[in-house]
């Protein structure tokens, strides 16, 4: 990279690449090679990927906690929020409906 | 607004110049639009998990998943954003090396048609082993959900392509420089997106 | 095995073979509603032909990406399907009318009328109302040239008209679904309903979902990044307020109709299980998925109305909105919350108590926001100087209908009452006590009020007035009865009933729709004659109603570039300050060069390809559906390529024509609001009353 600002930002994907194929193999592992209860194996498989794409959204997507990103990040939150109605509520709904019939 | 950071993503920077200021609304816009996929795949999502248990005596993920596979898939995927990052890096900080950037996105093309393969051999073998999405509500679920996101990577290697042909044409212009903007930010997007389905659809599938 | 040329398409598809084959009234009126598509078609082809008005009908209207002249198309669109709308309106009830046993058309066509009738009122009609006034208004408001991508603005219309184009072909050719707008599985799936008018109705959807979902990311972006400087959040007026949260509610409540109408989609031409009896599927997961849409919805054609009431109370009261706060806030609590109620639509569905009452408490929390918007504007006119123009007689009806309204959702967001008087009358009354005095009346009130900004004259006031009171009367007459209805056990979408007592209220409601008729004819009239008499009804200056805010400060009709130079904001209601402070209609201080987009075919070829495609697709004519996926993408890609997309217009050419303008405004006359309705308001408002 030419400049050092460029490279640090090379850094920061290789990092973030990295993070991410630990992660990954974490969740796998845990799958495949490991004999946990299912409600452990999903905490964790379930953990990771939320970490994973928190450390993507970091740095691949460059969000972060800087005062000229947060309405940025305010826009992805408010987006999860929703989301979370929506999935959440479809979830418990049928989840209700598939107890009761 | 200050010079530094303008918009989600990631930012050209000053000597950019017009790219750099004029990008704001649109990659701004781009935002809103992602964010728009993602209550799409959300809702499809959801709609996988309450359908988990419809098998309706048909073949289930023990049967048709191959984990292999997907693991490669996974890597691919991921592999093939980091090259769309190099390739963002050298749009910004290399713009002279031209060439450095068709080849990363060549590259990054070229795994995504990598993942592409496997994921199509792995439909073939399922659907040999009876799993097609008409024969049951659990199959219906996991093609939509999983066949979506492999819509959106076609539709982002036609992307991809369509930009190759305008840097050719047009040079590093205003225009091209946000395009590669916005494909990096739905590249990096969908890599997201790959990691619920392997996490929900696959690894809990045979957890 | 279809025809690879012509798929399902056959002779006994078009719909005047059932009255060839089998004359009946109800096949004359199927027949006869076709021939009305067809010849309207021609009709206006020659009205075109004749007035040689092609030439300026491409140049002014179908290339243009002018945020102004968008929302007026998307208004046209509107009205011709209210039009259609109204009548199927009428139809139904002069049917059930005589329902008694029997009634004069086919349950099945009385079927599609309430299906297609739903449809078209609420995506076809209350949407492009909304986002007419919302793409007409906003940038002038917030000192905008344009919506900050103009292109897509212009693919948008097209198709949202491309998916109203398939609505009206399925009069002429096939026929439409029969379950309702919501169009709920297992009914609509490929079993019980093998033939074309579920497929005309999701690809109907699919496609205006798309040009929708573009258009609330429009909206919100331009609403975000191009305010004129100054102009900071809490200074926008509340109309744009009410824009900007139903642009983010668009943006959220589309994906879901779009997921579920694909996945419909998916079990009719694939075969797949989502929402199918048997093999897994889970039918209740539509229903879920569908109001998830179908409750936010209900809220973004509320509240841009809501909007319309807040600049209308204040200025036909020539007062300032009171509690501005608490009515933005009160707008995002409406949008946040409306995502959390949608169960309610469902909840006879079989969930627990618990599951319901989480969903009921929800429903009633959204009365609070509302109830203080409605307080905001009643003290508003408190202490003002009204005036009870035509869009003040809407608001008036609006406080009390609407009130009786929002009061019956509080009554059916109580689950146990809601089992018994759902899917009754009683829902169907209250509906429509909400939509009608609320969005229908808040989008007419808003094209009266901004009518003489957009054209340069105003309407004429005696007949908006009559019409105004023919809505209120024709709405009370037509659906008041209908509450005692459900009451009385009468279930919606019936095709006939048996109990003698139900007829009394049927009449009593045809009259209603009746009114509404003389309501819509006397709009027509009024368009006549304000037409007629525009020289005399002028307003060229462009403030007729002594208004606040930014789209009041330009000409009527405004220049292209709506503002000559970007305005400095300093308040809120801008304007108004600028005329209190005796300083209005300045030349600039400076005037720069600008950008704007050019003409493009774009929309227009996005609209052909996507009716063609959906046509297609129907009639499962693969090739075409193709043709127009394929032209669809090609157009994009191609246009991708072009660089000569915008043009500069130069400083010398704004500073002149703003020059000319502002001596047009010089020796234009000011007028109090004594005047205000007279021949002598030419759009300049004299300051007249202490604020």
């Amino acid at each position: 990279m030419k400049t050092a600002e460029g490279q640090r930002e090379l850094n920061r994907y290789i990092a973030g690449g990295l993070l991410s194929i630990v992660l990954t193999v974490v969740a796998f592992a845990v799958v495949l090679w490991f004999d946990l209860t299912r409600a452990t194996t999903l905490s964790i498989v379930g953990l990771s990927a939320v970490a994973q794409i928190i450390i993507q959204v970091r740095y691949f997507l460059h969000i972060d906690l800087s005062r000229q990103k947060r309405e940025d990040l305010q826009l992805i939150l408010f987006s999860l929020l929703l989301l979370t109605v929506m999935a959440g509520g479809t979830i418990w709904i049928m989840g209700s409906l598939a107890g009761r019939m | 607004m200050t010079i530094e950071n303008l918009h989600p993503g990631l930012n050209l920077g000053a000597a950019h110049g017009e790219a750099h200021t004029r990008s704001e609304p649109v990659i701004f816009g781009f935002w809103v639009f992602l964010m728009s996929d993602l209550i799409l795949f959300g809702i499809l999502f959801a709609t996988y998990v309450a359908m988990s248990n419809g098998t309706a005596g048909g073949p289930g993920p023990q049967e048709l998943f191959n984990l292999t596979s997907i693991a490669i898939q996974t890597g691919l995927l991921l592999l093939s954003s980091l090259t769309f990052g190099f390739a963002s890096l050298t749009l910004k900080h290399d713009e002279g090396r031209r060439r450095h950037l068709l080849i990363w996105l060549i590259i990054t093309a070229a795994l995504a048609v990598a993942f592409l393969g496997f994921e199509a051999s792995d439909f073939h073998s399922m659907m040999q082993k009876g799993g097609v999405p008409s024969r049951s509500g659990w199959l219906s679920a996991y093609y939509a959900l999983v066949g979506l996101h492999g819509i959106h990577i076609i539709i982002g290697l036609l992307w991809m392509a369509v930009m190759l042909a305008q840097i050719s044409v047009f040079g590093l212009s205003y225009q091209v420089k946000v395009r590669l903007l916005m494909l990096g930010l739905y590249w990096h997007f969908l890599d997201l997106v790959w990691v619920g389905i392997f996490s929900i659809v696959f690894l809990a599938g045979v957890a | 095995m279809n025809d690879p040329i012509f798929g399902r398409l056959e002779w006994s598809s078009f719909s005047v073979h059932e009255f060839i084959v089998d004359p009946s009234i109800n096949s004359a009126v199927v027949a006869g509603a076709g021939m009305m598509v067809v010849i309207g078609g021609i009709a206006l082809l020659w009205v075109l032909s004749h007035y040689r008005l092609w030439g300026k009908l491409w140049s002014d209207w179908l290339t243009s990406v002018d945020h102004k002249k968008i929302g007026i198309m998307y208004i046209v669109l509107a009205l011709v399907m209210m039009t259609r709308g109204v009548i199927e309106g009428v139809v139904m009830r002069a049917h059930q009318a005589t329902a008694l046993g029997g009634g004069f058309l086919s349950a099945d066509h009385f079927a599609q009328l309430f299906s297609t009738h739903g449809t078209i009122m609420i995506l076809f009609v209350a949407m492009p109302l909304l986002i007419g006034l919302i793409n007409y208004v906003v940038p002038l408001q917030i000192g905008a040239r344009d919506m900050i991508f103009p292109v897509m603005n212009q693919v948008s219309l097209g198709l949202t008209t491309a998916a109203a184009a398939l609505i009206m072909i399925s009069l002429v050719i096939g026929r439409f679904e029969t379950g309702g707008w919501s169009a709920y599985p297992p009914y609509t799936g490929s079993v019980f309903s093998p033939d074309v008018g579920p497929d005309y109705w999701i690809w109907a959807i699919v496609i205006s979902g798309i040009g929708t979902t573009l258009t609330g990311i429009n909206f919100a972006v331009t609403i975000y990044k191009s305010r004129a400087p100054g102009m900071h959040f809490m200074r926008m007026p509340l109309f744009t307020w009410t824009a900007l949260c139903t642009a983010i509610m668009i943006v959220y409540a589309m994906p879901p109709l779009t997921v579920s109408s694909l996945m419909l989609a998916l079990d009719r031409y694939l075969d797949f299980h989502f929402f199918t009896n048997d093999l897994g599927g889970n039918m209740m997961n539509y229903a879920n998925i569908f109001w998830m849409f179908g409750h936010p919805e209900v809220h973004i054609v509320v509240l841009p109305a809501y909007g319309v009431f807040s600049e209308i109370s204040a200025t036909y009261s020539a007062k300032r909105l009171y509690g501005y706060r608490s009515l933005v806030i009160a707008t995002m609590a409406i949008a946040i919350i409306s995502f959390t109620v949608w169960l309610h639509h469902v909840f006879t569905m079989g969930q627990s108590a618990s599951v319901n009452i989480a969903f009921g408490i929800a429903t009633m929390v959204i009365a609070v926001p509302t109830g203080v918007k409605v307080y905001d504007w009643m003290a508003t006119l408190y202490r003002g100087r009204v005036r009870i123009t035509a869009p003040m007689i809407y608001l008036i009806g609006f406080f009390i209908l609407f009130m009786a309204g929002g009061l019956t959702g509080m009554i059916l967001a109580n689950p146990t009452v809601d089992f018994q008087v759902h899917n009754s009358l009683f829902l169907v009354a209250h509906f429509h006590n909400v939509l009608i005095p609320g969005t229908l009346f808040g989008m007419l009130a808003g094209i009266h009020y901004w009518f003489p900004k957009a054209f340069g004259f105003r309407l004429a006031e005696h007949l908006a007035r009559r019409a105004a009171w023919l809505w209120i009367i024709g709405f009370c007459f037509a659906f008041l009865p209908l509450y005692w209805l459900g009451l009385l056990g009468m279930p919606r979408r019936s095709a006939s009933f048996t109990d003698p007592t139900f007829l009394p209220w049927m009449i009593l409601a045809l009259v209603g729709a009746f009114t509404i008729l003389g309501a819509l004819v006397t709009m027509v009239q009024m368009g006549w004659v304000s037409i007629r008499d525009r020289d005399q009804l002028a307003v060229p200056v462009g403030d007729p109603w002594d208004g606040r805010t930014l789209e009041w400060s330009v000409a009527a009709p405004p220049s292209e570039w709506n503002f000559a130079a970007t305005p400095d904001v300093h308040s809120i209601d801008a304007f108004a300050v600028e005329k209190a402070s005796g300083r209005p209609y300045q030349p600039a201080l400076q005037y720069e060069d600008i950008e704007m987009a050019n003409p493009t075919a774009m929309g227009l070829v996005v609209c052909v390809a996507a009716t063609l495609m959906g046509f297609g697709l129907v009639w499962q004519i693969w090739w075409l559906a193709i043709l127009g996926i394929l032209a669809i993408a090609t157009s994009v890609i191609v246009r991708s390529f072009r660089t000569d997309t915008k043009r500069i217009i130069s400083a010398s050419e704004l500073k002149q024509a703003h020059g000319n303008w502002l001596d047009r405004v010089a020796n234009t006359p000011a007028v109090t609001r004594d005047e205000e309705i007279s021949f002598r308001n030419r759009g300049r408002s004299a300051v007249d009353v202490v604020r």
